[in-house]
């Protein structure tokens, strides 16, 4: 217990950057993430498996009619999936349990601001997300001949919208969650509204007008919809601006509700 | 003791904090801690300590008054003060899933000049565990390791909330020739206790909390000499209590009796003492069970709840009346 040593007044110290403090916590997280064997299991495995063994259920439809391809609906959809399961319900189970272990208030007496523990945590899950998207592309381009995007810069839009409204509203939902068991139920609307009305699970445009018209209006709709009309091209100017307007007004509304809303402790 | 003003490192001014429900945990709070002083915040549970602390931490604004932590507010100025500060809240958070080693990379890439983690391990005896998952440590480990972290950054000021709950005699001990040393190298410290010795042996200053109020602060001496001295003993088989040498003369200033026993007040304990054996040896009496006791922090803690306790009822028969009272005390 000798080594005691104040900073003298005046000295020169290295001062930390925001890169090099959410590195840091960010790294942590993912050694924490490789711990937890079901939530990475979950996250790695549901999107890539999921719309591939509901295929015969896509095939059902009438894609064609629509003006759709099998491999850029399940493109999409395991996008979708990705968002969901390895974005929005981990990172609602990882807000809680960081809360609760009240490691998000000790976080908050150091220099990290509260938006840098936020983004942080979910650095890991967002990138497991993007590498899923990634390779799922590239599969889906060598195996069922969806080729390259037509409008990359739609697609890349989805899926940053997407990703940030995902991460966003896991952070929503965990602060309405005491636990992380009841993060699994809270968090289950959320996901079942995506997967039937935003397009990930069934495309809108095989969905009757008027129906399609108000699934077009849910949270994650815009990203799907710019992430598909991307790499088909057939989405207009009209509807990309349309749905990029959508996507970004729930992101914002999101990221504000987080600032006004986010439980930072446990409650009393 | 007087501190420059300027040289204060921690001003605090007429301090109120309300939760949510309405409850008001800090009811107008007000002191000052000079740079390198170490300052003692005592309270029952209850008090209001880790919530005053909490507003000095700059982890919730005020509903009113002023906190300056190093000439900011830690609250809305938060990234010009917390390189600058360290912290150890009263319950510690690290994820359970990381080891030791894990815990304090992660939080030495979050710290300004930040110590090598060995160096930060080694001071407060935990380099030997750095492989263990906090969730294998006791709880005086990870009260530790919270130091060890509040440490990283070789903070200008120390706030530590109950540094020392759940640790062991020695760990106690070994914490607080480090909070000494630190104190020592120049470093301002702000601790919450409720152990009174620990305020006693280390506090320049200490401020004791009631009920959201400070009820006295000073030095420990200072603090300790409000409270008076305590001579207990029993009257021998047919004295009265008329038969002792005349109270006040003695320098007693008040006393009661229950059966056969009595004890004595007093601000001038030789005196009385003196007094009272002086009798007793001329009158060749025995006193049995003689206890005499200078005044201790304890007592004075006692006493503040005690008081406190009984103006509160005074307060309920009167209404709100007493609410506005200023209980400044030293």
């Amino acid at each position: 217990m000798s080594a005691v040593e104040t900073r003298a007044v005046g000295a020169r110290t290295v001062t930390t950057t925001r890169a090099g403090r959410l590195a840091a916590l960010a790294r942590a997280e993912l050694t924490l993430l490789m711990r937890s064997k079901g939530t990475l299991v979950l996250a790695l495995v549901v999107p890539l498996v999921l719309p591939f063994s509901a295929r015969q259920v896509t095939e059902g439809m009438e894609l064609e009619e629509a003006g759709l391809s099998l491999g850029a609906v399940l493109l999409t959809a395991a996008i979708g999936f990705s968002l969901l399961f390895a974005v929005y319900s981990p990172l609602t189970s990882i807000y809680v349990a960081r809360r609760e272990e009240l490691v998000l208030k000790r976080l908050r007496t150091g220099e990290l601001n509260d938006t840098e523990i936020l983004v942080g945590a979910a650095l890991p899950v967002v990138s497991i997300a993007v590498a899923q998207s990634v390779l799922v592309a590239i599969g889906c381009a060598v195996l069922l001949d969806t080729g390259a995007p037509q409008a990359t810069h739609y697609t890349v839009l989805g899926l940053v919208l997407g990703l940030v409204l995902s991460a966003a509203l896991g952070a929503l939902t965990a602060s309405f969650s005491r636990t992380t068991e009841s993060a699994q139920v809270t968090s289950v609307p959320m996901v079942f509204l995506s997967w039937l009305g935003s397009g990930i699970m069934i495309p809108l445009e095989v969905l009757p007008d008027r129906v399609a018209s108000i699934c077009e209006l849910l949270p994650l709709s815009p990203a799907i919809t710019l992430i598909r009309g991307g790499w088909t091209g057939d989405l207009s100017a009209y509807d990309a601006l349309g749905a990029t307007a959508t996507g970004v007004a729930w992101t914002v509304l999101a990221v504000y509700a987080v600032g006004r809303w986010f439980r930072w402790e446990p409650r009393r | 003791m007087t501190t420059n003003r300027h040289d204060d490192v921690i001003e605090v001014t007429d301090l109120r904090r309300v939760y949510g429900g309405g409850f008001e945990a800090v009811r107008g709070v007000t002191f000052s801690v000079g740079r390198g002083e170490l300052f003692a915040l005592l309270g029952t549970n209850g008090a209001g300590k880790t919530s005053t602390v909490e507003l000095l931490e700059g982890l919730a604004p005020p509903a009113d008054g002023q906190v300056r932590v190093l000439g900011h507010d830690p609250y809305r100025e938060r990234a010009a003060v917390r390189p600058r500060i360290g912290v150890m809240l009263q319950e510690g958070g690290f994820p359970s899933e990381l080891t030791v080693a894990e815990t304090v990379r992660m939080w030495a890439g979050c710290t300004s000049g930040a110590r090598p983690q060995n160096e930060a391990l080694e001071m407060v005896g935990l380099a030997r565990r750095s492989g263990v998952r906090v969730k294998q440590l006791s709880g005086g480990e990870k009260r530790r390791l919270d130091l060890a972290l509040a440490l990283l950054g070789r903070p200008e000021v120390l706030f530590l909330d109950e540094p020392t709950t759940g640790l062991d005699a020695e760990g106690r001990q070994d914490t607080w020739q480090l909070v000494r040393a630190l104190r020592d190298e120049g470093t301002t410290v702000l601790l919450t206790t409720h152990y009174l010795e620990e305020a006693e042996d280390l506090a320049d200053r200490l401020a004791i909390l009631h009920e959201g109020r400070i009820a006295v602060s000073g030095t420990p001496a200072e603090v300790t000499a409000t409270q008076p001295s305590r001579i207990s003993f029993e009257l021998p088989e047919g004295y009265f209590l008329g038969d002792l040498p005349p109270l006040a003369e003695l320098g007693v200033t008040g006393h009661e009796t229950a059966g056969r026993t009595v004890r004595l007040r007093t601000h001038a304990l030789q005196r009385a003492a003196t007094g009272l054996l002086v009798w007793a040896e001329r009158a060749g009496v025995e006193l049995r069970g003689l206890d005499v006791r200078s005044a201790s922090l304890e007592e004075a803690f006692l006493g503040i709840a005690r008081e406190a306790g009984a103006q509160r009822g005074d307060g309920d028969a009167g209404g709100v009346a007493g609410a506005k009272d200023k209980e400044t005390v030293a």
